[in-house]
């Protein structure tokens, strides 16, 4: 597969780690020289300086062989424009886009984006953890 | 008519002035609260400090019923994203949005954005238009940009020179609305002879201004 990242934050160097490692081929965009200080040294991956939300960084970068888009800087709106790019300019098949406000997140899934939005998928999880893990005793004591 | 305008720079800040003066309702969004500050001695009540991409500031600047949302950030994936939530969660009518890197236009047109504004785009065409020596220039294009205004200096081989234009083959999809001559308009009619230098304003589908400007011009 080929897999174009934006935005090698903890979460883009995670994956762009883990998509070479499965031995796909990837390329990271961010707009800060220093983020790729985090990917290892023999990174096999290609990394290009630049933002997301430009055409020409992103076909630097060949997104138009890239069989997934995945957008994952820390601002929302970027990452909502680079996918809608993405998707509806270079047609990329598979277009994954993080969203931390709700809202807009609840918007653009409606729009027909993947979206995953960790504000409510953690939230959930420390809920279920605070109310349900401990069993019945949290339980109690939560409606006490 | 009940106008928001979101982001305070330069731009949002005489948009507001000018909107105010001329008797619209208007609503300011800006996000720095220093200048939201001076801005509500100036305008009033009518400047909300927020960010404008967020459903709530939106809907406390009563986004339900504005007729238009205009976004004007230093931003393009700010202004996007306005324009789309106003339209998406807010049923807004109108969407207008700055836009800063001029490629960006045709994606915003595609995404829904009713209306885009590019000052770099702007400030081309006027270079463009008064470059005098610019045979083919395309002076305006039309919403959705398949439909664009252009004028074109009539060369001296071109095969029109002398012809009526009932008997000329325009491109399909060309209409010629006016011919410039000696300092004078002239509405053409079937009849109307085009001579060589006559500037040629036509209205034209965007694919056939190559074809056009061939037939003119080459």
């Amino acid at each position: 597969m080929k897999v174009m990242i934006v935005g090698c934050g903890r979460v883009g160097w995670r994956l762009a780690s883990d998509f070479t490692d499965r031995g796909h081929e990837v390329s990271v965009i961010d707009i800060r020289p220093s983020s790729f200080r985090r990917l290892p040294e023999n990174f096999p991956g290609k990394t290009i300086l630049g933002t997301g939300i430009d055409e020409d960084v992103l076909r630097s970068g060949n997104i138009q062989d890239a069989d997934v888009f995945i957008a994952v800087t820390e601002e929302d709106n970027t990452n909502i424009m680079s996918a809608q790019i993405a998707r509806n300019i270079f047609h990329v098949d598979r277009v994954i886009l993080r969203i931390y406000d709700p809202v807009r997140a609840e918007i653009y899934r409606g729009l027909g984006l993947t979206v995953v939005c960790p504000t409510t998928t953690v939230a959930g999880l420390i809920e279920e953890e605070v109310l349900f893990a401990n069993g019945s005793e949290s339980h109690a004591r939560s409606r006490s | 008519m009940y106008v928001i305008v979101v982001g305070g720079g330069k731009v949002g800040y005489y948009l507001t002035k000018t909107l105010v003066n001329e008797g619209y309702e208007v609503f300011l969004i800006e996000r720095n609260p220093v200048k939201c500050h001076i801005y509500a001695e100036r305008f009033g009540a009518i400047v909300m400090q927020g960010d404008g991409a967020e459903a709530a500031t939106l809907e406390a600047a009563g986004a339900g019923r504005a007729d238009v949302v205009i976004a004007v950030t230093g931003d393009d994936e700010d202004n996007l994203v306005i324009c789309q939530m106003a339209k998406e969660k807010f049923r807004v009518g109108r969407s207008i949005a700055r836009v800063n890197n001029p490629k960006n236009e045709e994606l915003f047109r595609k995404l829904g954005i009713d209306v885009t504004v590019s000052q770099t785009n702007v400030i081309l065409s006027i270079i463009e238009q008064q470059i005098p020596e610019r045979p083919f220039v395309h002076l305006l294009a039309l919403r959705h940009a398949d439909i664009a205004i252009v004028e074109a200096k009539v060369s001296a081989e071109s095969p029109v020179v002398d012809q009526p234009i009932q008997r000329i083959e325009f491109p399909p999809d060309v209409i010629v609305s006016a011919i410039l001559r000696d300092g004078g308009v002239v509405i053409p009619t079937g009849q109307t002879v085009i001579l060589e230098g006559d500037e040629v304003i036509a209205v034209t589908k965007r694919e056939r201004e190559a074809e056009l400007r061939h037939l003119l011009v080459d």
